[in-house]
């Protein structure tokens, strides 16, 4: 029987609009993009050049301190354009899809971190510290899987697993020629090819968001020291390294939660990493409205545009009300039922847990030095002083970071604290920075 | 409201950068943003939705919660008065009330007039918002000063206050002391004849506008607190009409404090919405009750350990000082020891130094200075775990 930990602190926001458990596929689209910046931390090189001919598979970019982690075209076709911004930063790599091109075939028998790297499935690993790409000469003392995003609207990741139960045990059996894996479920989840997977260890984590969080997990089963690296990966992306296994072949399909309130039909679509959002998003908004549609989750995603094209990690695609064209009147004393909020000077107290809210992009407040304490500790289910954290950051003070924990963290696990913060202090940020700072000062 | 919401849309590219009334940007922000929700949404790489709570809504709540208090101090200071001179069989209670409000008034007004003024200064002058903590701390003021205070010493004090204990350390959440305590604090240690004197200063004696009653001068001096008299010579203990009067708020004290109920509603109130912390709150009245029981239990005092709790400024300071999220401490375990500590020095101040009857504005100022070094501990403690468990695998 796996070993079951219980979360206290944390908290789940309902939100109107999460997907039903109904799969629908859309038509590809005219060009897909690898955009670099979904893999934080790396230093992109093109290896292609416009009008080069690629299969599924292809490398298209490498990192430059690792030219061995390769970045691949999630389809076969033609690279249509090489996008740079200022001071040349490239933005993204598209490529126009060509469909008698057929994938690259790889040779699954070898070193497994070969064709991993290779195969370009090595770059959806993460590492903590800083959470960026994994260093392939680093030696994980493990690696952590969550198989549950506990976020609101994200993917229920039961739905994706439905048929591919043998690709994940493939998956998981690959990692952990690598190093052993951990793998944290959570209590409502029942599929057997998690309860009882084999080649991994289970943790049962029970409580809300963000339990999901791999961060929070890491800290409950095994946490990080100073000089110890663990890798991190998408339960989704495990699925990738069995579909390779099983037929050589790069396959990004992913099956992408599309929710929110703002979205006509919530419902899953099978999806390339690198597609353009329109695609999915065809039919399911309304025009007039100002909206915000979120690469990635609401909590921890980036706005985009429906031009946008599917970020490398982003498990679900969130549509919520941009609210700048909202008008809403002395704030600070009227009853506004209709805002969520986990302070009892409003009244979601009173309208029950089952209530789900439509909630805006609004920051709903003025950005001011961080006042009340406590707020973000009730939300952080992890053995870190989160406040002390953030102020040490904001100060600057690398060696008191390192005093607090930084190693263990990721933005993400600020998600909730940012959510509930009355300073309005933008908190998923101020950790990125200061991880980005502590990367450089370490290197 | 639409119409509104369009005009300040026309009128707000005048208070920006280049415009011609762009010294008053920040007042202009100030007031948009009290009459509107702000319509700025979260940037890319923040998260994109957020909880409605904000620090106006906070402080919103805390002055609401000292609402209570404020207006039964109105009233007791009609009573104060009209009981000083003799004539509480013909006082009306509305006019008793509308004595004290004309006597407060001109002190609320005086004291955001003075903080708000310099708040918007320093804002526009650094380019930041405005920041609405003074709101709290300007109508807290005025409630812990006695009733007689004069307009230009309050004035001073706010100023005093504004700047040197919040504004050169960066503002609302960066300040070490409590704001309104180093205001009463300024004024006690620069005028202390007009804070404590020889206990005239507790009653209003002049009629205002038609209002209230003009004392003699033989009848002010019955206007000492109950921990005056306590501490003066010979005192044998407080007989149960004082200490009911102490509860209902009826006794001589300063403005907003001397009602223990009015005080409670607003504590529930703070402790309902979570804007105050009840491990604070709880432990002040915990280490006040105990270091009062020892120190009777020692034969130190003849007050009774409960007596602290309603007399003077313990429970006001309790509730509303002593809980400021800012000044105290921050770590969960810290709050305790923090609200204990006050506890015990406000008893200890008031028990042990013979010229000093009230010591809870000392017993604050005091812990708000080690409030950093007990979280300083707490948070030591989880650093030295952290290093050990790396040191353990090594």
């Amino acid at each position: 029987m796996a070993k079951v930990i219980k979360l206290r602190k944390g908290l789940d926001v309902r939100l109107k609009g999460r997907a039903t458990a109904e799969i629908t596929s859309v038509k590809g689209s005219d060009e897909y993009a690898l955009v670099p910046d979904d893999f934080v931390g790396m230093k992109p090189k093109v290896v292609v050049k416009e009008g080069d001919v690629v299969k599924a598979g292809d490398a298209l970019l490498t990192d430059k301190l690792h030219p061995e982690v390769k970045f691949v075209s999630p389809v076969g076709g033609t690279v249509s354009l090489v996008e740079r911004g200022d001071r040349r930063k490239l933005l993204s790599v598209r490529v126009k899809p060509d469909a008698s091109i057929a994938p690259r075939e790889f040779n699954t028998k070898g070193d497994v971190k070969t064709l991993l790297m290779e195969s370009g499935l090595f770059a959806f690993f993460r590492s903590r510290p800083y959470d960026v790409v994994a260093n392939p000469e680093d030696k994980p003392k493990a690696i952590f899987v969550s198989a549950f995003n506990s976020m609101p609207l994200a993917q229920d990741f039961e739905v994706v697993l439905k048929g591919q139960e043998t690709d994940f045990q493939t998956g998981i059996t690959t990692l952990s020629k690598l190093a052993p894996v951990h793998l944290g479920i959570s209590a409502r989840q029942t599929s057997t090819a998690l309860t009882v997977a084999k080649d991994c260890e289970v943790t049962v984590f029970d409580g809300p968001a963000p339990a999901g969080n791999v961060g929070v997990q890491i800290n409950h089963i095994s946490p990080i020291n100073k000089g110890e690296v663990v890798w991190t990966m998408g339960p989704e992306e495990v699925i990738f390294v069995g579909r390779l296994m099983r037929t050589g072949r790069v396959d990004l399909t992913r099956t992408v939660a599309l929710a929110g309130s703002e979205v006509k039909k919530p419902c899953y679509v099978k999806m390339l990493v690198g597609q353009k959002l329109d695609t999915m998003l065809e039919g399911q908004l309304d025009a007039g409205k100002h909206l915000r549609i979120i690469n990635g989750n609401v909590m921890t995603g980036v706005k985009t545009t429906a031009d946008g094209f599917l970020a490398a990690h982003a498990t679900e695609v969130n549509v919520i009300p941009e609210g700048d064209d909202n008008a809403e009147m002395l704030g600070w004393i009227m009853p506004r039922l209709k805002e969520f909020s986990t302070s009892r000077s409003y009244f979601s107290w009173l309208q029950g847990s089952k209530k789900e809210y439509v909630l805006d992009a609004r920051v709903k407040g003025g950005e001011r030095h961080m006042i009340m304490s406590g707020e973000y500790d009730r939300v952080f289910p992890m053995d870190i002083y989160a406040g002390y954290l953030i102020k040490a950051i904001i100060a600057g003070d690398i060696d008191r970071q390192e005093q607090l924990g930084i190693y263990e963290v990721a933005p993400e696990d600020f998600a909730i604290a940012e959510f509930v913060d009355s300073s309005k202090l933008e908190l998923q940020r101020i950790v990125r920075e200061g991880l980005d700072i502590l990367r450089r000062e370490n290197a | 409201m639409k119409a509104l919401r369009n005009y300040l849309d026309k009128i707000k590219p005048n208070f920006e950068e280049g415009g011609k009334l762009h010294a008053f940007q920040s007042l202009f922000d100030g007031l948009e943003t009290f009459a509107f929700v702000p319509r700025t949404t979260g940037r890319a790489g923040s998260v994109n939705i957020h909880d409605a709570i904000d620090s106006k809504r906070i402080i919103s709540f805390v002055i609401i919660a000292l609402i209570p208090a404020l207006l039964f101090g109105m009233y007791n200071i009609g009573y104060q008065n009209a009981l000083a001179a003799g004539k509480l069989g013909e006082a009306t209670v509305l006019g008793m009330w509308w004595f004290g409000f004309l006597a407060v008034l001109p002190k609320i007004v005086v004291s955001y007039a003075v903080g708000l003024g310099i708040e918007f200064t320093v804002a526009q002058w650094k380019h930041e918002e405005i920041q609405e903590g003074f709101l709290a701390t300007g109508i807290l003021i005025p409630m812990i000063v006695p009733v007689t205070t004069p307009l230009w010493m309050l004035a001073l004090a706010v100023a005093f206050s504004v700047i040197l204990a919040k504004e050169i350390f960066g503002g609302t959440g960066m300040n070490i002391f409590n704001p309104a305590l180093v205001t009463r604090a300024f004024l006690f240690f620069s005028y202390p004849s007009a804070m404590t004197g020889d206990n005239t200063v507790w009653v209003a004696g002049k009629s205002l506008l038609g209002a209230g009653y003009d004392v003699t001068g033989a009848d002010a001096l019955s206007g000492a607190t109950p921990l005056g008299q306590a501490a003066q010579e010979g005192f044998a203990g407080f007989d149960s009409s004082t200490i009911m009067n102490a509860i209902y708020g009826l006794i001589p004290g300063s403005v907003g404090e001397t009602s223990v109920i009015a005080i409670a509603l607003g504590a529930l109130l703070l402790l309902w919405t979570g804007v105050a912390s009840w491990k604070i709150m709880l432990s002040v009245f915990v280490g006040g009750a105990a270091t009062g029981w020892l120190m009777q239990a020692a034969g130190l005092t003849s007050i009774q350990w409960y007596e602290h709790l309603v007399l003077g400024g313990f429970a006001f300071g309790a509730v509303f000082m002593a809980t400021d999220p800012v000044t105290s401490a921050r770590t969960e375990g810290g709050k305790y020891i923090y609200g204990l500590l006050i506890g015990l020095v406000a008893v200890m101040v008031r028990v042990l130094n013979p010229g000093y009857p009230e010591g809870m504005m000392l017993a604050i100022l005091l812990m708000n200075l080690f409030a950093p070094l007990i979280d300083y501990c707490f948070v030591q403690r989880n650093i030295s775990r952290r290093a050990k468990r790396a040191t353990n695998i090594k």
